[in-house]
């Protein structure tokens, strides 16, 4: 007992040892926070330098140029409507090549260029995206005829890319596209206020075209869309219910650990090799129609099916078991165990998941290009077997063009594909706090 | 002397069991868990299962309902009746067992709905209950019997688990109940509460003694005293002695049962 006490030292807390271990041990704390802190700011670093090119880049995209001609809407080039019915005047109007209005805009406008070829080059600054707006004007309200309008018409992408100040006037001509007498012309223009930078709806509302200036990403919008619900027709109930059984009904033994190995196997895969399985199982042996947000979605639900059904199965997990044993023990049976008491309970982290699958395929292109998507469509998609292209495959389409103002275009696709994806991680979040529950 | 014998008689083969185990082993792979125990489990009566920990006695317990059968190492030998029908016989049918012998747990554990949808949750599973009335009625009145009603009366639409842990357990009981089961297992159903939710818990388990066969697990002798009319004393998977209560706790036959009592081990 004695012998006990006399060994028994107590911890010198003050000790010179205590104190330097102390020390040692704030010090590691703080260069820990230095360093996660400087991870951080290096990571929004990137985020902001990466959406800030983005945005501004991509909003011209969604401004066009515009300039402003007096139009002699000409009874002696189109007829005049009292002398004919209205399905005939439509036909005359269809037929009339609106070329020679704008033509006669530009010689009121510039008087002083006289020969064929300077016209032809003249007429080169309005788009021809002009001509189907003076078509519409027209079959809109044909009492215009035999008047002048100002009628603000869309430039040409280079006119364009002149206003947004994306061509230098002080580089040599032979390096730039828009030549001398063009900027000249340009600027006789602007001093008769006659330029102007406008909101362009049709970017949001128009299909793919191989003028800048008329191309839109709507198309590509819808393709995405249709292609979307094809895969989470597919992915979430197949998904969903792999996860189910695989957590609660099937045995645990060699074939589900193999089942398993295999699914996290999947999750890794290139996306680009269920692409290549779509081509061959899809449109190889089961002749669907090429190009289609069919075949599209139903390659991106193989790709998205692993990473449902990993987040499924996690959350599945999660459900507490005396929740399980509580239903149990009031004689459910599994099937109720399991669809009163466990989805409802892991639904938000199986939506949570979905979703996150979901925002990858939105964002998948390579699946998408071996299956055809990659095409050049002009029209919108009206059904999932219409040909269709989607955002991510647009956007690479649009960089992939060598006119310089499907630049600001691209950008401009990355900014709605990134507002889509924003949407979807919101849902996500909504989702997951409406329907988390507390037990 | 005649009148002892009648008595002991009375107590042991006369009256028939409402559910008995004969010779019952678990297994957990290779681990041996329970150790061929025989126990009778009777109407009107509440049988207390006494034992240091890992003797097996929830282990016997989640037996006398199946709920081991989820354990897929688990295996089960020897009978278990319930009204002479053995309930690991193939042909019955384990989730009308369940229904017949309900289940307390050791952590309350109401499901995430309102405390009404907590009780009515066995009820509607069931059928018991053709109209909206009829529901209303099996809620109240296991609530009632529960000792719960009058302190959620006014807020069957808030969640189970906003209550307090003591009262969380009288939900369950009362979820137990409201599916009017013929056997209600407790598998350490206070272990988690105070003192006071504890003494709650005991009077409702006096009360409802009256109407069903009861076993609990607990680790406190002073409970088991306080609510057991029977008490079984398990060991090491063996069932060491049992008997009424009162002898168990005043004069115990075996040496272990004594120290375990005493405190003197466990």
């Amino acid at each position: 007992m004695s012998k006990e006490t006399t060994e028994f030292k107590p911890t010198d807390w003050q000790s010179p040892e205590m104190k330097a271990r102390i020390k040692r041990r704030y010090r590691k704390e703080k260069s820990f926070r230095v360093m996660g802190f400087t991870a951080v700011i290096i990571a929004a670093l990137f985020l902001v330098t990466l959406l800030g090119k983005i945005s501004s880049d991509g909003i011209y995209g969604f401004f066009q140029t515009s300039i402003d001609l007096d139009v002699p809407f000409s009874e002696a080039v189109i007829g005049n409507p009292r002398d004919m019915d209205a399905d005939a005047f439509e036909q005359q109007v269809m037929r009339t090549n609106m070329l020679r209005l704008i033509n006669d805009a530009l010689v009121k406008e510039f008087p002083e260029v006289k020969s064929r070829r300077d016209r032809r080059e003249l007429i080169r600054m309005v788009s021809s995206g002009a001509r189907a707006q003076l078509r519409d004007m027209l079959l809109a309200d044909p009492s215009i005829v035999g008047t002048t309008q100002r009628v603000r018409l869309l430039a040409s992408d280079d006119i364009d890319q002149v206003r947004k100040g994306k061509i230098n006037p002080e580089e040599a001509e032979a390096n730039r596209k828009v030549k001398d007498r063009e900027l000249a012309w340009y600027n006789k223009l602007v001093e008769e206020d006659r330029i102007s930078l406008n909101f362009h709806t049709a970017f949001l509302t128009h299909g793919d075209s191989r003028d800048p200036e008329m191309a839109g990403i709507w198309g590509a919008t819808v393709g995405s869309a249709l292609t979307l619900v094809v895969t989470l027709a597919i992915a979430f109930p197949i998904g969903v219910l792999a996860a189910i059984y695989l957590e609660e009904f099937a045995p645990k033994n060699r074939l589900t650990d193999l089942i398993e190995v295999n699914i996290n196997n999947l999750a890794a895969v290139p996306s680009i090799v269920f692409g290549l399985l779509g081509l061959a199982v899809f449109l190889g042996v089961m002749h669907l129609p090429r190009s289609a947000p069919l075949v599209g979605g139903l390659t991106l639900a193989l790709m998205t099916l692993p990473t449902i059904i990993i987040a499924s199965r996690a959350s599945i997990k999660a459900v507490p078991p005396s929740i399980r044993d509580a239903a149990r023990g009031l004689g459910a049976s599994p099937m109720q165990v399991v669809f009163h008491h466990v989805v409802p309970l892991a639904m938000p982290g199986i939506l949570t998941g979905t979703i996150i699958g979901m925002a990858q395929a939105l964002g998948e292109t390579a699946p998408l290009l071996m299956i055809g998507m990659v095409a050049f469509i002009v029209d919108i998609p009206g059904g999932v077997t219409d040909a269709a292209t989607a955002l991510p495959v647009q956007i690479f389409l649009w960089a992939d063009s060598p006119e310089r103002a499907f630049v600001e275009k691209t950008s401009a696709a990355i900014m709605v594909l990134l507002f889509f994806l924003i949407m979807m991680n919101g849902l996500a979040i909504w989702l997951r706090q409406k329907f988390e529950r507390q037990w | 002397m005649l009148k002892m014998a009648t008595e002991f008689e009375n107590m042991t083969d006369v009256r028939t069991a409402k559910m008995s185990a004969k010779d019952v082993h678990v297994f957990y792979g290779d681990t041996h868990a329970v150790k061929g125990i025989s126990l009778d489990l009777h109407q009107d009566e509440v049988t207390a299962l006494i034992g240091p920990s890992g003797c097996g006695k929830s282990t016997f317990l989640r037996c006398l309902n199946r709920m081991n059968d989820t354990v897929t190492t688990c295996r089960v030998e020897g009978t278990i009746t319930l009204d002479g029908e053995n309930i690991y016989d193939p042909k019955i049918d384990v989730v009308q067992l369940r229904a017949r012998v309900g289940m307390v747990f050791q952590k309350p554990n109401p499901f995430p709905k309102s405390i009404y949808d907590n009780v009515a949750y066995g009820p509607r599973i069931h059928g018991l209950a053709q109209h909206r009335t009829d529901l209303d009625e099996i809620v109240t009145t296991a609530l009632e019997k529960a000792g719960l009603w009058n302190e959620v009366k006014d807020r069957l639409d808030s969640p189970g688990t906003a209550l307090s842990g003591g009262q969380q357990q009288r939900l369950c009981i009362a979820r137990a109940i409201a599916v009017n089961p013929e056997v209600i297992l407790m598998d350490e159903p206070c272990s988690a509460l105070d003192p006071i939710a504890t003494a709650k818990v005991e009077a409702l388990i006096d009360e409802l003694k009256g109407r069903y066969a009861i076993a609990i697990v607990t680790h406190s002798m002073q409970q088991a005293a306080r609510v057991s009319q029977k008490t079984a004393f398990f060991h090491l998977g063996d069932l060491v002695e049992h008997g009424d209560t009162t002898e168990i706790f005043t004069a115990p036959k075996e040496e272990r049962t004594r120290d375990y009592i005493t405190g003197r081990f466990g």
